[in-house]
C-alpha cells in the first residue's frame, strides 16, 4: 500500500499522518504529480480557507490532476468541499467531482458547527459502522445534499457529511479525530 | 444531534500534569500523554492542555508534548498557555494540535486574534477568558488570574468574537476550585451575546453541576480538571448521567 497525503499547505496534515500511523500505515506527503499518480490511495486534507486553498492547487497543477485520478481518493473537510462544484467561501470554483455546491450555515445556532454529531451513513465507507455513530466536525460551510450523498447529518439543516462518486469519496467530518469509528472509516477507505 | 462536550483539562508544567486550586498551590497529577490516552479511551470529547511553565525551554517542550499527544490520541485537542504570536501557533498546529487557546496576549493586543484567524481559520482559535466577579461586575484577569484589567467580561467576549475567535473558554475565578458548580448566569448571558460555542470552566464538583451548566448556563461544552484527574467523576458514568437528563452526549 502506498498512501499519499496531498501536501498543499493546508493545516493539520500531521493529524491524518498520525491516524494512519496508528493503523500501521506510513503515508507520504507530496504535492508532486508523479508521486500522487502512483499512489494506491490519495488523501486530500484541508483545513483553512477555500479560495486560498484552491489557488495553491492551481499553482501546483493539482487542480487538473485530482479529477483525473483513478485510485481511491478521500477528501476530508475542506478537501471534500473543494471537490464540489462551487463553494460560497470566497466565491470559489471547485473541482466539480461531486455535483453539488457548498454554502454557508444560515442558522441561529452557533457557527462554526463544532463538535460530535450523529451521521447516518451508507455504502462501502460506512461498512461495519453503526448507524448514527458520532463523528467530529468543525465547519461553517456545508455541501448541499445531492445524489452523491452517502452520509447525512443535521445541524438545523440537513447536509452532506459524506459524498461518493466512483473512486472519489469525501467526508465533512474528521475521521482522523473521530475516535474508533473514525479509524474504522479510514480502514474501510484503505481496504478499497 | 450535536452533543454537549466533556473536556478534561490538563494543566502542564515542564511536561507534567498539575492542577491548581484557585490558581495557586499546585499538585502533581501525572503524565500528560498517559492521561490524555486514558481520557480519550474513556470517551472524553476533547482535551485541553494549558501550559503553565515559564522556562526558556518552554516552546520546545510544548511542541514535543503536542506531537506526543497527537500521535497517541484520536480526539481533538487544544493547547494554550503563554501563546503570543502567529509563529507560536504555527508550531503547535503543525505538530498536531487542533486548536490553540490564547488569553493574555489577546487582551494586550486584540488584533492578534484577527491575525491568527486569518492565517489558521477561526475554527482553530479559542479565546480563553478568566474573569472574577467584583461588585456585580465581571472583571477580566490576566496571567493565570493574577492581574486584573480594565476589561469587562461581556464587552471583551464580544470583541474577541468580532475579531475572529471561533470559540470562547470562560473560567469564573469565583467558582474555580470551589467544586460548587459553574457560573451559569454569566454563561447564559455569554451564550445569548455571541454566536460561537462556549466552554464552561471552573467549579465542577458533582455530576449534577454538568447538567446545570448545559441546561441553565446553555454551555456547549464543560471543562474540568481535578474531578477527572483524581477520579472523583468518571467520564463514562458522567455521560450516562447526562443521558438520563436528556442531554445529548456521545
Amino acid at each position: 500500500m502506498n498512501v499519499v497525503i496531498i501536501d498543499y499547505g493546508a493545516g493539520n496534515i500531521q493529524s491524518i499522518r498520525f491516524a494512519l500511523a496508528r493503523l500501521g500505515i506510513t503515508a507520504t506527503l507530496s504535492d508532486d504529480v508523479a508521486i500522487i499518480k502512483n499512489a494506491s490511495h490519495v488523501i486530500f486534507p484541508g483545513v483553512g480557507e477555500a479560495s486560498s486553498a484552491m489557488e495553491k492547487l492551481r499553482t501546483t497543477g493539482l487542480d487538473k490532476l485530482l479529477p483525473t485520478l483513478t485510485q481511491p481518493v478521500l477528501g476530508i473537510c475542506l478537501g471534500m468541499q473543494l471537490m464540489c462544484n462551487n463553494t460560497a467561501e470566497g466565491k470559489t470554483k471547485g473541482l466539480g467531482i461531486f455535483d453539488t455546491d457548498v454554502v454557508r450555515f444560515e442558522t441561529k445556532l452557533n457557527v462554526p458547527h463544532m463538535g460530535w454529531n450523529t451521521v447516518s451513513g451508507k455504502g462501502i465507507l460506512f461498512q461495519n459502522i453503526d448507524q448514527n455513530s458520532h463523528f467530529y466536525l468543525v465547519h461553517s460551510f456545508y455541501a448541499v445534499p445531492n445524489e452523491n450523498m452517502v452520509g447525512a447529518c443535521t445541524y438545523d439543516v440537513s447536509f452532506a457529511a459524506a459524498l461518493a462518486e466512483d473512486n472519489f469519496f469525501g467526508t465533512q467530518f474528521h475521521p482522523e479525530k473521530s475516535g474508533a469509528v473514525g479509524a474504522s472509516l479510514l480502514q474501510n477507505f484503505l481496504a478499497l | 444531534m450535536l452533543t454537549k462536550r466533556i473536556i478534561p483539562c490538563l494543566d502542564v508544567k515542564d511536561g507534567r500534569t498539575v492542577k491548581g486550586v484557585n490558581f495557586v498551590s499546585l499538585r502533581d497529577a501525572g503524565d500528560p500523554v498517559e492521561l490524555a490516552q486514558r481520557y480519550a479511551q474513556e470517551g472524553a470529547d476533547e482535551l485541553v492542555f494549558l501550559d503553565i511553565s515559564a522556562s526558556e525551554e518552554k516552546r520546545k517542550t510544548l511542541a514535543k508534548l503536542v506531537r506526543d499527544v497527537a500521535q497517541a490520541i484520536d480526539i481533538p485537542f487544544t493547547v494554550g498557555g503563554g501563546i503570543s504570536s502567529v509563529a507560536d501557533v504555527g508550531i503547535l498546529l503543525n505538530n498536531g494540535a487542533d486548536k490553540v487557546s490564547i488569553n493574555s496576549a489577546a487582551v494586550r493586543r486584540p488584533k492578534l486574534i484577527r491575525e491568527l484567524a486569518q492565517r489558521f481559520g477561526t475554527q482553530s482559535i479559542v479565546v480563553a477568558i478568566d474573569a472574577k466577579q467584583l461588585n456585580n461586575e465581571w472583571i477580566v484577569h490576566l496571567v493565570g488570574g493574577e492581574v486584573p484589567t480594565e476589561r469587562r467580561l461581556f464587552e471583551w467576549a464580544q470583541e474577541a468574537v468580532d475579531n475572529g475567535a471561533g470559540e470562547l473558554l470562560f473560567t469564573s475565578m469565583n467558582h474555580d476550585g470551589t467544586k460548587q458548580g459553574f457560573a451559569n448566569n454569566a454563561l447564559k448571558q455569554l451564550s445569548e451575546l455571541v454566536s460561537v460555542p462556549i466552554i464552561a470552566s471552573g467549579g465542577a464538583g458533582e455530576m449534577t453541576h454538568f447538567v446545570d451548566t448545559f441546561v441553565e448556563g446553555n454551555a456547549d461544552a464543560a471543562l474540568a480538571a481535578s474531578v477527572f484527574h483524581f477520579k472523583e467523576i468518571g467520564i463514562p458514568e458522567l455521560k450516562t448521567y447526562l443521558d438520563q437528563y436528556q442531554i445529548p452526549v456521545r
